[in-house]
């Protein structure tokens, strides 16, 4: 076998026991699925009116609109829950038993984090069913919906990176569940859920620099107007400077664990 | 009534509950951060909602100029909310540790028990209000009035005891942390299944008559009355109303519950 059918197979088991420990756990799924769903129909019941306001984009309803901010949502939980289970290997030891196997170091981590693009994906199908569900149009049909899913599944991943880069760091659960508040926090102070031309200063002017911004427009845009090349880009581009700097944690957080121990 | 309160047996309950009331006090001394999250998150809801929804006071029928005014009630609630999930989240950790079981071979009756665990979120809970309250009003918040701010006070005390009640009842019924996500999930409806972030008229259709039906609307405007308007007693009665008949459901099943537990 191919060392990169062998690390492929290691990354998939991972991926494979990260899902299926999220489901098994309701105080890990819940804060994805749960948490953002009372929330979407909250917002959507509580503030759908804001669609008469001068400046509002055009669309359907605000559940149209707001299904981007659900699914950022879900997918920034789940970048958190992933660092918090990676968190909690740690501190029962299934960690450094992986250390001692033969794989490599980053296999670990990669896997860990699949497992956190498929529960993205599995959110982001999920908001779409419900939007489908209670009345919303995709605009931009099954494309635009392959296309939210891919860049939810990409993000979550992404984000995932800086989660697992602070569990290693930390190797303690509770401080990576301490980070929700701050999670929470760089949501609201992006254009997921209200139009940032409509938000109210400071958060107005820090949600146009938020990278978060661009990745819920590169989603929402598919799902209110249609598939538009810049705003895609945009998106892809926000992911993949996450992804980086993600990375670099992720990589300095790792040879610090390996040598403290 | 006062030869009652002070027969030995009432005196060793009301001491029973203090000393509990203590112990949650000594675990905010003690643990740092403990307080924090139950701080930290109403505070941020308070911050985010007047960040992003706070253009919706333009809309024809809002009946105030400023959001922070509207929503610094829901966040006080709110934060009576967590906090009262989070004594049930600590209930519940203090079953699987055994804590429980030693407070229940104790002659100590199962109401003593439940009082001091529901007493101790109570005053818990003014301590996110009066961070919330204190950040509000130099971003803009109205002035409540000594009146308003004492009925939201109240209500977020008593609204706490409900969420308390909630959580124990949670927490002795599946006996692990693991169902904290419903404790929180359940007071979170619970206030925010109201005109939280709007009045009733500006509610889609489904939330309006959700709302209409909680009984959480009544304490929500009894809280935000001094905030938005005046206060009158026509818009306190309805929330104290409220507020004694979920205590007196959530209370029972809680109690239920406790003396059910370990029998």
């Amino acid at each position: 076998m191919s060392r990169l059918t062998a690390n492929a197979r290691v990354i998939r088991a991972l991926g494979m026991r990260s899902v299926r420990q999220t489901f098994r756990r309701p105080q890990l799924i819940a804060p994805i699925i749960v948490f953002p769903t009372l929330l979407l129909a909250i917002q959507t019941g509580g503030a759908g009116a804001s669609i008469a306001l001068p400046g509002f984009p055009e669309v359907q309803g605000f559940l149209q609109f707001m299904l981007a901010g659900a699914m950022m949502q879900a997918m920034m939980l789940a970048g958190n829950s992933g660092g918090i289970a990676l968190a909690v290997d740690i501190e029962m030891g299934f960690t450094d038993r992986l250390f001692t196997a033969p794989i490599p170091r980053f296999a670990i981590v990669l896997g860990r984090l699949a497992g956190t693009a498929v529960l993205g994906c599995f959110a982001a199908i999920w908001f779409l069913a419900i939007g489908l569900i209670f009345g919303a149009e995709i605009e931009s049909g099954a494309a635009g919906a392959l296309l939210a899913i891919a860049l939810i599944a990409a993000a979550a991943m992404a984000v995932g990176g800086i989660g697992a880069a602070i569990a290693l760091r930390t190797g303690r659960a509770s401080v990576v569940q301490g980070l929700f508040p701050l999670v929470l926090v760089i949501l609201f102070v992006s254009s997921a859920f209200f139009p940032q031309e409509l938000m109210i200063e400071p958060a107005k002017t820090i949600a146009a620099y938020n990278p978060l911004s661009f990745v819920a427009e590169g989603i929402r845009e598919p799902i209110i107007a249609g598939i538009d090349a810049t705003t895609t880009l945009a998106a892809v581009a926000a992911i993949l400077a996450i992804v980086a700097l993600g990375l670099a944690l992720s990589a300095g957080a790792l040879r610090h664990r390996l040598r403290v121990g | 009534m006062e030869a009652r309160l002070r027969s030995p047996a009432r005196q060793a309950d009301l001491a029973m509950i203090g000393a509990l009331m203590v112990r949650a006090r000594n675990e905010l001394v003690r643990v740092p951060g403990a307080a924090i999250p139950g701080v930290l998150a109403p505070t941020i809801f308070f911050l985010g909602l007047n960040g992003v929804f706070g253009a919706l006071t333009n809309l024809p029928g809002f009946p105030v100029g400023d959001y922070e005014s509207f929503v610094v009630p829901v966040s006080m609630l709110q934060g009576a909310g967590f906090t009262g999930a989070a004594a049930g989240v600590n209930l519940a950790r203090d079953y699987e540790i055994g804590w429980v079981d030693r407070l229940l071979v104790s002659p100590a009756p199962r109401w003593v028990l439940l009082a001091g665990t529901v007493l101790a979120a109570s005053a818990r809970a003014l301590i996110p209000a009066i961070f919330v309250f204190a950040i509000a009003l130099p971003l803009g918040a109205r002035w409540p009035g000594v009146d308003g701010l004492v009925i939201s006070f109240a209500m977020v005390a008593a609204m706490a005891a409900v969420a308390a009640c909630w959580g124990s009842f949670l927490a002795l019924r599946i006996k692990s942390q693991a169902a904290a996500p419903l404790m929180q999930m359940g007071t979170m409806a619970l206030v925010l299944l109201t005109p939280a972030y709007a009045p009733i008229a500006l509610l889609q259709g489904w939330l309006q008559e959700v709302a209409r039906l909680n009984p959480a609307t009544e304490v929500v405007e009894a809280a935000r009355q001094g905030f938005v308007g005046s206060v009158t007693w026509a818009d306190t009665w309805p929330g104290l109303l409220a507020l004694a008949g979920l205590l007196l459901v959530f209370g029972a099943l809680a109690l239920r519950q406790m003396q059910n537990t370990n029998r």
